[in-house]
């Protein structure tokens, strides 16, 4: 299994995350579902990376391995290394992966509901962050944690740091969450759907303020979607993933003018766009892939329009665009210049 | 998508509240949720009217209340000039061919113990006089094929099929009847992005083999947009606005929808820049509780004292009376006005 | 700003076209049609039809403790329908010289109090408990399924008079309840004893099954069905009745072994089967006040009884872990 070249990213500064060649695999009755197949990403430090895929594409399972969350059994990760400021993820022991996980890194979940204590009140659960990581004592812990939810704009928040969650609207609890993730100020953000639960005047409201706080702490973020709406406006890099492999990776500017995989390019003809009614929408056909047998060669092969017989064949690998840009298709001239 | 004729369906002055209650063994009412406050539309044969709006703006309860699975408090809905609100029994029943639904979650839409053939012959059980039995099996087979899936797929259970894929079964079975409107309550929300497409392409096609009038509901306004000929805009159980799908997109006269519009992810960078975003402040009103005069004007960058004194009626505002304009549709708004 | 209208590929065909219902049909032929894997995806192309019920029944027949209870069960109904295959004794003929006399050729388990053959008496004694089991068994889950089902659909007052009359028979103790109520049962016969366990199972039957019902209600598809005109008792019987059933099934399997355990109790205390007929409770009664000289007459009675009450709960957890994660 040759190594998959790491996805060059704009050089800033040394990358914050490094994600080479991980490999997960699920190890169920029905057999091995090869839910991540190689994939490589970096993130720096106040940088937005979009990892856009849709079902089935393991975009999420990616991001439960790096923050150490995986169910395993059944989830296995099988090959790769999952560097953070250097320092191998998946050496560390129990301990100080828990350590780095929470201090440094945070996770922002689709469904706030499910993912607070619904038995303890907001505060109580902030509060918690600094009494556990940094030793706080229970007064400072609150007033910190009033601070926070001022900081993630919740209206009253003086009043409300008693509330339980289920007393808060959708939109406020996701900001909750949000505050839970900086709480330690992380150096990196993993948000997976972080609004695809909420209505759209409030995803926005949630976007915006998540992509100021990045600003303001110089954060990385990793915003895992499948809504590519959502992608354009905040995210700095895309890396589109299919069948558990990244198949594009590009500055978002070019990837929406130019997409140089047929996968994208299906994905964005796909989408009615608001400002442009239109005709019949172009739709891929067929299905994503059963991870258990995903088909050999290019695993888009069966879908793709312009698939041929090496596509058949030979798995592609990252290809390189441009020093910016990657592309898993045999095509990807053709996909570019289409 | 056909021009408007004649209305065949008509809601008028339709409410849904559901009331609060207190107590375990006397129950005593405390308040109501107002679903559903005060609605009037017309939908015309062969379009598609869409009506989008945010979770609690009750157009899910009004999808239930068109197809009689909730009854109205009050209101009455007009089915070819008959009020269907009254009927029970077998006149409801028949009613009910012409009506069907569309569900929103693959997942639950479709009984797992049945296989599909059931599932999708189970209308012609319910109603025996539209399908002689030893025709079914061949109507269930032509549906499946109507519907792109393959018909020896006939015997399997829904577990053995993909969202997508099970969205298809639940529209075939609301075709079974051939009824003439359609209510889809979100159909493709659930749905990959990939798939999306081809289930909406897939009722665009049904709907003009088959001559069908669908009533979308969605909050996915891009996708309301490319189906729609008309388009209504609801908040907080009343239509605020409403027009032909041009008027509302490029014209929209009501803050809400402007707010609404404005907060559209669009999948093109370059629009990032340009865009003037109008964030709304807040959170929406408890339905329990809405806000007296006009329910917008919490969270409405206009709003002045007439707005909580008085409801801002659905009609063409005054200032676009009589214009040959694409604002001049019905709006909710005492200031209504397009954005520039 | 890309076209993809004008690619020059023109087997990209928008699928709205037949030509696209082709492309699906292929396809799923080939077996494509796998749910997307944001789950891990249940295996392989199969050709046939699976039911959830097929699945749940290929799960149970790969689980060892499936297995082995099934045949230690399959094994007590055998000889509680026709103990002489195995015992060719009279439980009933005992000969008061061989009292509590330990084992002797042609008596493997020695004798009772009476000097009747424990080893027949054992045998005999399954009938007692399989019967008085699987009939209480029936009639709590067929009693507690209809009146709990109905509360769980139609809800409203009837549901709230059934939750309180329920919570009243749970606050009744049973073994105090068994001895209040059966010691002014005269007569021999195992119907006071079934009753009983009826009267008093019933409730946690009925509990679960109104609650699931009530889940089972609130799926989309059964406001389909309504919205397609079906009438309450289609409803019921077709949509609710089989996505309600598994939690029912599996109380009720685990319930049998409480009730034969709950039957061996009072007839231990008296109040439940007497004699002439032949049952565990009764000698172990018996033989509880000669633990120490004669150990043999409580040993095997008590045994046999352990050894079905554990069968049967082993077979409910088996169906439990076959009937619950998925099949939902």
């Amino acid at each position: 299994m040759t190594t998959e070249p790491t996805v060059p990213s704009v050089p800033t500064e040394p990358p914050l995350l490094e994600v080479r060649d991980l490999h997960v695999e699920f190890r169920t009755r029905d057999g091995v579902a090869h839910a991540v197949n190689g994939v490589s990403y970096t993130v720096s430090a106040a940088e937005t990376l979009a990892v856009l895929g849709e079902s089935g594409s393991g975009k999420s399972v990616t991001a439960q391995a790096i923050m150490g969350i995986l169910d395993s059994p059944p989830g296995f990760v099988t090959q790769g290394e999952i560097l953070f400021r250097g320092q191998d993820l998946l050496k560390m022991n129990a301990e100080d992966r828990r350590k780095v996980r929470g201090a440094k890194m945070a996770m922002i979940f689709q469904d706030a509901l499910s993912s607070l204590n619904p038995v303890l009140s907001v505060g109580n659960q902030l509060a918690e962050m600094f009494i556990v990581h940094e030793g706080m004592s229970r007064k400072d812990a609150k007033s910190k944690a009033i601070e926070l939810m001022d900081r993630v704009r919740i209206p009253a928040a003086r009043d409300r740091v008693g509330d339980y969650p289920h007393q808060f609207s959708g939109g406020m609890r996701q900001r909750i969450m949000i505050a839970m993730a900086l709480a330690l100020e992380p150096d990196l953000i993993i948000a997976d759907e972080p609004t695809t639960a909420l209505d759209v005047t409030v995803q926005a409201q949630v976007m915006e303020l998540l992509a100021e706080l990045q600003r303001e702490y110089s954060m990385g973020l990793i915003l895992i979607t499948h809504d590519l709406g959502v992608v354009a406006d905040v995210a700095d890099y895309i890396a589109v993933m299919y069948a558990g492999r990244i198949v594009e990776t590009a500055p978002v500017h070019e990837i929406y003018r130019r997409p140089a995989h047929p996968y994208t390019k299906g994905l964005l003809a796909s989408i009615p766009r608001l400002d442009q009614k239109g005709r019949e929408l172009y739709a891929i056909k067929g299905l994503p892939p059963n991870l258990l047998h995903i088909p050999p060669g290019c695993a888009f092969n069966p879908r793709c329009p312009m698939a041929q017989a090496v596509c058949r064949a030979d798995v592609p690998p990252l290809y390189e665009v441009s020093p910016t840009r990657a592309s898993a298709c045999h095509f990807w001239k053709e996909a570019l210049d289409g | 998508m056909a021009e408007a004729r004649e209305p065949i369906l008509q809601v008028r002055d339709l409410y849904k509240h559901f009331p609060l209650t207190q107590g375990i063994v006397f129950k005593k009412q405390i308040g109501a949720v107002k679903a559903v406050d005060g609605v009037d539309l017309d939908l015309f044969a062969g379009e598609t009217l869409g009506i989008v709006g945010e979770s609690g703006c009750g157009k899910s309860t009004m999808a239930k209340l068109l197809m009689n699975l909730e009854r109205v408090t009050s209101g009455r809905i007009l089915y070819k000039g008959e009020d269907i609100t009254k009927l029970s029994g077998r006149a409801l029943k028949a009613v009910r061919r012409n009506i069907q639904m569309v569900f929103q979650d693959p997942y639950t839409s479709l009984n797992p113990r049945m296989t599909v053939g059931d599932i999708i012959g189970e209308p012609y059980e319910i109603h025996p006089e539209v399908a002689p039995k030893g025709d079914r099996r061949k109507r269930v087979q032509d549906l499946l094929d109507v519907v792109g899936l393959n018909p020896e797929y006939i015997n399997r259970y829904p577990h053995q099929f993909s969202g997508g894929q099970r969205q298809r079964i639940g529209i075939a079975r609301g075709l079974a009847l051939r009824p003439e409107i359609i209510v889809a309550d979100e159909p493709v929300s659930a749905l990959d992005v990939s798939v999306q497409a081809q289930v909406i392409n897939l009722m665009e096609r049904l709907q003009d083999e088959f001559g069908l009038s669908y009533m979308f509901i969605a909050h996915d306004l891009s996708i309301v947009r490319h189906i729609s000929d008309r388009v209504g805009v609801m908040y907080l159980g009343k239509i605020v606005e409403i027009g032909g799908d041009e008027q509302i997109y490029e014209h929209p006269t009501h803050p809400y929808t402007q707010a609404l519009l404005s907060a559209v992810p669009v999948p093109d960078p370059t629009a990032r820049e340009h865009r003037e975003r109008i964030i709304l402040t807040g959170d929406v009103p408890s339905p329990a509780n809405p806000p007296s005069g006009c329910r917008f004007r919490t969270r409405c960058w206009k709003a002045q004292e007439r707005c909580a004194l008085e409801v801002p009626a659905l009609a063409v505002p005054a200032v676009f009376a009589g214009l040959d304009s694409p604002a001049a549709h019905d709006s909710a708004c005492h200031f209504a006005e397009e954005k520039n | 700003m890309p076209e993809p209208e004008n690619h020059p590929d023109e087997a990209m065909e928008p699928a709205g076209g037949t030509g696209a219902t082709m492309d699906l049909a292929q396809d799923e032929a080939r077996g494509l049609e796998r749910p997307p894997g944001h789950e891990t995806a249940p295996g392989g192309t199969t050709e046939k039809p699976r039911s959830l019920w097929s699945d749940a029944w290929r799960d149970l027949r790969r689980n060892p403790v499936f297995i082995l209870s099934a045949l230690v069960i399959a094994f007590l109904v055998v000889i509680s329908i026709w103990p002489g295959l195995i015992a060719s004794g009279n439980p009933l003929s005992c000969n008061l010289a061989n009292s509590q006399k330990g084992s002797a050729p042609g008596h493997p388990f020695g004798f009772d109090n009476q000097g009747c053959d424990v080893y027949t008496r054992v045998v005999y004694g399954a009938r007692a408990s399989v019967t008085v089991g699987v009939c209480a068994t029936l009639g709590a889950a067929i009693l507690g399924s209809v009146l709990g089902g109905l509360a769980g659909f139609f809800g409203g007052a009837g549901d709230a008079v059934l939750s309180r009359v329920s919570d009243i028979f749970f606050g009744i103790p049973i073994v105090l309840g068994g001895l209040v109520f059966l010691s002014v049962v005269t007569g021999t016969t195992v119907w006071p004893v079934i009753g009983f366990i009826v009267l008093l199972g019933w409730p946690q039957i009925g509990r679960i099954a109104r609650g699931s019902v009530i889940t089972a209600r609130q799926n989309d598809y059964v406001q389909a069905a309504r919205a397609l005109g079906a009438g309450n008792s289609r409803l019921l019987l077709r949509h609710i009745a089989p996505n309600a059933v598994a939690p029912v099934i599996v109380v009720a399997t685990i319930a049998l072994g409480t009730y034969i355990s709950l039957e061996a109790t009072l007839s231990y205390l008296g109040v439940g089967l007497k004699p002439p007929t032949v049952s565990w409770g009764i000698d172990i009664s018996q033989a509880s006040s000669q633990i120490r000289n004669a150990p043999h007459m409580l040993l095997w009675p008590a045994g046999a009884l352990s050894v079905t009450v554990l069968a049967f709960i082993m077979l409910g957890d088996a169906v439990r872990d076959a009937l619950d994660p998925k099949l939902r």
